[in-house]
C-alpha cells in the first residue's frame, strides 16, 4: 500500500529491498493482474482462471481485477521494487524495451511460438525487442476519427474526408452550419499528439519510421512536413473552445464527452471511444446509431501509406521471476477458445484470427477489418519511443496546438530528448 | 564513661551526616532515575513521530538528492552516475525557469492581494455586525474543502461557453475570452490565482481574527477616550499588535505558494502552453510522466533549496523580532 500511494520522492523506498520473489511466493501460485474490472469481463476472466486451474491440477491462479488507472499505478510501483505479479499487462514499445533491459520480463519467443505464429506480424512488432517476443498482444486497436453521422448530414457532408484538404473543407461546412467541428483533449497532450503521429505516418515512409524507433534519429524532412500539415489544420481553428486545457475523457466536458453529447461533430481517438462515450452519457448508449468512423485522411504529397494505421493495445507478459506455469496461463489466454470468449463479451479487439469473427459490436468489428487490412500498424509514438522521448514529443505537439511551437521545434525537442537516451 | 557520652553526640552527628548524605544520595539517585525515566518517556512518545518523519521526510529528501546524481528510469539498479548533469539540465530548461517565475508571481501576488483583503475582512468581522457567524463561516468554508474537490468544482464553473461563470458574464454583457479563462495562456495564471485566493483567504482571516482576540479592549477604550478615530485605532494599535500573526501568515503563505501543486494540476495541468507550470508540476511531469527520475530529483532538490533559503532568510530578517520578543 505504501508503495502504491508513494509519490516521486518516496518511490525508491520501495525499490531498496532486493527480495525479488514474485507476489504469491511459491511455484504453485500464479498472480494475474488485469484491468477488466467490470462485468462481463471480470466474471469472464474468473471463469478463465478456473478453467485453467482445472486443466493444471495443483496450480492456483490468484486473479486481481483493478480499475485501469489503479493498475497502472500499482504496476509502476511493482517495476520500481522488482516485485512483479506473475502475469501482467505490457503496452509495448520503448517502455517494454526498458523493462527487458532491466531484466524484468521473460522472453516468450520459444515457449509460446505457436501462439506467436497466429498473430499478425505487423501487430506483434510492438512487443518485440531485438527480434524476440516478450509479450503476447491480446487486444490491438487503431486510432481514427469518430464522428456524429447526424451532424455530418446536417452540415451537408455525405462522404467522410479522404485527404487533409477535404477535411479542412468539411470543417468549414460544419462551422457554417453552426457546429463545433472537432474536440480534442489537448490538456492531456497525447490526444493532440495523435494528430502529429498520424500526419507523420502519412508523410513518412515505413522504413523511415521503423528506423526512427531504433536509431532515435528524426532528421528525415518528412517529420517537419508532418508538423506543417498539422499546423495548417490547427490554423483552421476547428477545435472546441478551451481545447488547450480540455481533458481527454473524464466527464461530460471532456473531448469524448463533447462528442458523446452531440456538441461536436468528430474526435480523433482510439478504439476505446465507444465504450468511453457510453460511460459519459446518462442513457449509457453514447452516440449509439449515430456513431461513425473514418480513417485519418491522406496528407497531400506525403510519402506514407494512406492505409497504414496508428494503433496500439495490450499484451500479456510474464515476469522473469514467475513460475513456468505462468507462461502456460498466457498461452491459454491467447488460445482460440479464450480469445473467442473475449470477443463475444466485447472486451476488446482480439488478435487471434480465430476470434475476429466473434466480435459482435459493429464499430469494433469494423476496426478489426481496418487493422488487419492495414499494411502495418504503427504503435503510438509515445509508447514506441518510451516515456521520456514520447512525453517530450507530446509536450512539443501540444505547444504547436497553442501556436507556440513550430514544426521544426517539435522535431528539435524530440531529438533533444532522444539524444539524452543514447 | 565520658567517651561514650562525648562519643554519642559525635556518633549522632556522624549518623545524621550519614543519613543526610544517604538522603542526598537517595535524592540525587532518585532525581537521576527520574530524569532518565523522563527521557525514556519522551523518547517513547516521540519515537513514532520521529520514525514517521524519518521515513516520510528525511529519507525521501536524501533519496531524492541521491537520485539527482544518476540517470535513472525508476526501476532496475541506480548505476548510471552523471554528476551534476541533471542539475544543469534543470537550470537551463526554459520550462523550469518559467515555473520558478510562476511560483514567485504567486508568492508575491498572494502577499500583495490576500494580506490587505484578509486584514480588511478580519477587521470587519471583528466588529459586532449582524450575521457575523454566518459571514465568518462563508469565508472559512473554502479553506476546509479538499483542494482537489474545490479544483474540480472550479474547473467545471470555468468551462468555456457552458460553465456558470461564462454564462453569467455573457448574460450581463461582459465579453469572455475566446478560449475560456483557463484555456488562454495569458489569463490562465491569473485565473488560477483568483481561485487560490478564494481558497486560502479563509485561513488568513481566521489567523488574523485569532490575533485580534489577543488585543486587549482597554487599549481601544483608552485610545477612543483620547479621541482616536476607528481608523486610527486600527492603524496605530490593532495592526501593530497583531503584526506577529501577520508575519507568521506571510511565512505560511510563502511556503505554500512555493509548493503549489494540487490546484494547478486540477485546473490546468500546468498548461496551456506551460503558462501555469510550477516547480512541483515540473517535477511530477519529469518524474512520474517522463520517468526522468534523476531530473525530477534534481528539480526537487532545487525546490527544496529555494524553499529552505527563503525560510531561513525570512526567519532571520523578519521573524527574529518575534522570537526575540518572546524570549
Amino acid at each position: 500500500m505504501l508503495c502504491s500511494s508513494a509519490v516521486l520522492l518516496t518511490a525508491t523506498a520501495c525499490g531498496s529491498g532486493d527480495d525479488s520473489s514474485a507476489s504469491g511466493g511459491d511455484d504453485k501460485t500464479i498472480t494475474w493482474w488485469h484491468n477488466s474490472n467490470n462485468e462481463p469481463g471480470k466474471g469472464y476472466y474468473e471463469q478463465v482462471a478456473e478453467d485453467f486451474e482445472k486443466d493444471h491440477p495443483g496450480i492456483d491462479v490468484e486473479v486481481v481485477a483493478m480499475a485501469h488507472e489503479d493498475m497502472v499505478d500499482k504496476l509502476e510501483a511493482a517495476f520500481q521494487s522488482g516485485d512483479l505479479p506473475d502475469v501482467y499487462m505490457e503496452r509495448g514499445g520503448g517502455e517494454l524495451a526498458d523493462h527487458v533491459e532491466a531484466g524484468l520480463v521473460r522472453d516468450l519467443s520459444e515457449d509460446a511460438s505457436e501462439e506467436i505464429g497466429k498473430i499478425n506480424s505487423g501487430t506483434l512488432a510492438g512487443w518485440q525487442v531485438d527480434g524476440k517476443t516478450y509479450a503476447l498482444p491480446y487486444s490491438v486497436g487503431v486510432v481514427g476519427f469518430w464522428y456524429n453521422k447526424d451532424l455530418f448530414a446536417k452540415a451537408g457532408i455525405d462522404q467522410p474526408p479522404a485527404t487533409m484538404e477535404e477535411l479542412s473543407a468539411d470543417v468549414e461546412k460544419l462551422k457554417g452550419a453552426g457546429i463545433t467541428p472537432v474536440s480534442v483533449g489537448a490538456g492531456d497532450k497525447w490526444p493532440a499528439a495523435h494528430y502529429w503521429y498520424y500526419t507523420a505516418l502519412r508523410s513518412c515512409e515505413q522504413d523511415v519510421l521503423e528506423d526512427a524507433v531504433t536509431s532515435l534519429d528524426f532528421s528525415d524532412p518528412c517529420f517537419v512536413k508532418a508538423g506543417e500539415a498539422l499546423e495548417g489544420f490547427v490554423e483552421d481553428q476547428p477545435f472546441n473552445p478551451g481545447f488547450l486545457t480540455t481533458p481527454a475523457q473524464e466527464g461530460a466536458t471532456s473531448a469524448s464527452g463533447l462528442l458523446a453529447t452531440g456538441q461536436v461533430a468528430m474526435e480523433l481517438q482510439g478504439h476505446w471511444e465507444p465504450g468511453v462515450m457510453q460511460g459519459l452519457t446518462e442513457d449509457e448508449k453514447g452516440l449509439g446509431d449515430k456513431t461513425g468512423w473514418f480513417p485519418f485522411p491522406a496528407v497531400e504529397g506525403g510519402k506514407g501509406d494512406p492505409e497504414a494505421a496508428l494503433g496500439g493495445g495490450d499484451a500479456w507478459a510474464v515476469a522473469e521471476t514467475a513460475p513456468d506455469a505462468a507462461t502456460d496461463l498466457v498461452k491459454y489466454l491467447l488460445s482460440d477458445e479464450v480469445q473467442q470468449g473475449f470477443a463475444k463479451n466485447d472486451m476488446g479487439l482480439p488478435t487471434n484470427p480465430a476470434a475476429t469473427d466473434s466480435v459482435s459490436d459493429p464499430a469494433l468489428a469494423g476496426l478489426i477489418q481496418v487493422r488487419d487490412s492495414a499494411p502495418f500498424v504503427q504503435l503510438y509514438f509515445d509508447t514506441a519511443f518510451g516515456t521520456s522521448v514520447g512525453n517530450a514529443m507530446n509536450d512539443a505537439v501540444a505547444l504547436l496546438f497553442a501556436g507556440e511551437a513550430t514544426p521544426q521545434e517539435i522535431v528539435d525537442e524530440t531529438q533533444e530528448a532522444a539524444d539524452q537516451e543514447k | 564513661m565520658t567517651s561514650p557520652v562525648t562519643a554519642a553526640p559525635a556518633d549522632i552527628e556522624a549518623g545524621a551526616a550519614v543519613t543526610r548524605r544517604v538522603d542526598a544520595r537517595r535524592v540525587t539517585r532518585r532525581s537521576g532515575r527520574d530524569k532518565r525515566r523522563k527521557r525514556l518517556e519522551i523518547l517513547f512518545f516521540v519515537a513514532p513521530a520521529l520514525a514517521l518523519m524519518a521515513i516520510f521526510v528525511v529519507y525521501p529528501v536524501f533519496s531524492a538528492a541521491r537520485m539527482s546524481f544518476y540517470r535513472w528510469k525508476g526501476f532496475g539498479p541506480m548505476v548510471d552516475f552523471v554528476g551534476l548533469q541533471n542539475y544543469s539540465r534543470v537550470l537551463t530548461d526554459d520550462v523550469f525557469g518559467q515555473a520558478v517565475v510562476h511560483n514567485f508571481v504567486i508568492v508575491f501576488a498572494s502577499i500583495l492581494v490576500q494580506l490587505p483583503l484578509g486584514l480588511a475582512l478580519a477587521l470587519l468581522l471583528n466588529r459586532r455586525i449582524r450575521g457575523r457567524g454566518l459571514l465568518r463561516t462563508i469565508i472559512f468554508v473554502p479553506y476546509v474543502l479538499a483542494e482537489v474537490i474545490a479544483g474540480v468544482v472550479w474547473f467545471q464553473l470555468l468551462q468555456p461557453r457552458t460553465g456558470l461563470i461564462e454564462t453569467v458574464l455573457t448574460s450581463v454583457g461582459i465579453p469572455v475570452p475566446e478560449q475560456g479563462f483557463l484555456g488562454t495562456p495569458d489569463l490562465a495564471l491569473t485565473t488560477v490565482f483568483v481561485v487560490l485566493t478564494w481558497k486560502y483567504l479563509g485561513l488568513a482571516v481566521l489567523l488574523f481574527l485569532a490575533g485580534l482576540q489577543g488585543v486587549p479592549d482597554e487599549l481601544h477604550e483608552a485610545a477612543q477616550l483620547d479621541g482616536a478615530s476607528w481608523w486610527q485605532v486600527q492603524r496605530r494599535i490593532t495592526i501593530p499588535l497583531i503584526a506577529p500573526t501577520i508575519r507568521t501568515w506571510c511565512f505560511l503563505s510563502m511556503i505554500g505558494s512555493l509548493q503549489l501543486f494540487d490546484m494547478v494540476w486540477i485546473l490546468t495541468g500546468g498548461g496551456p502552453a506551460n503558462a501555469t507550470t510550477t516547480m512541483a508540476t515540473y517535477l511530477i511531469s519529469q518524474g512520474s510522466q517522463r520517468s526522468n527520475f534523476g531530473i525530477a530529483g534534481a528539480a526537487s532538490v532545487v525546490l527544496f533549496l529555494i524553499g529552505f533559503a527563503m525560510a531561513v532568510a525570512y526567519q532571520f530578517l523578519v521573524l527574529r523580532r518575534d522570537t526575540r520578543a518572546d524570549a
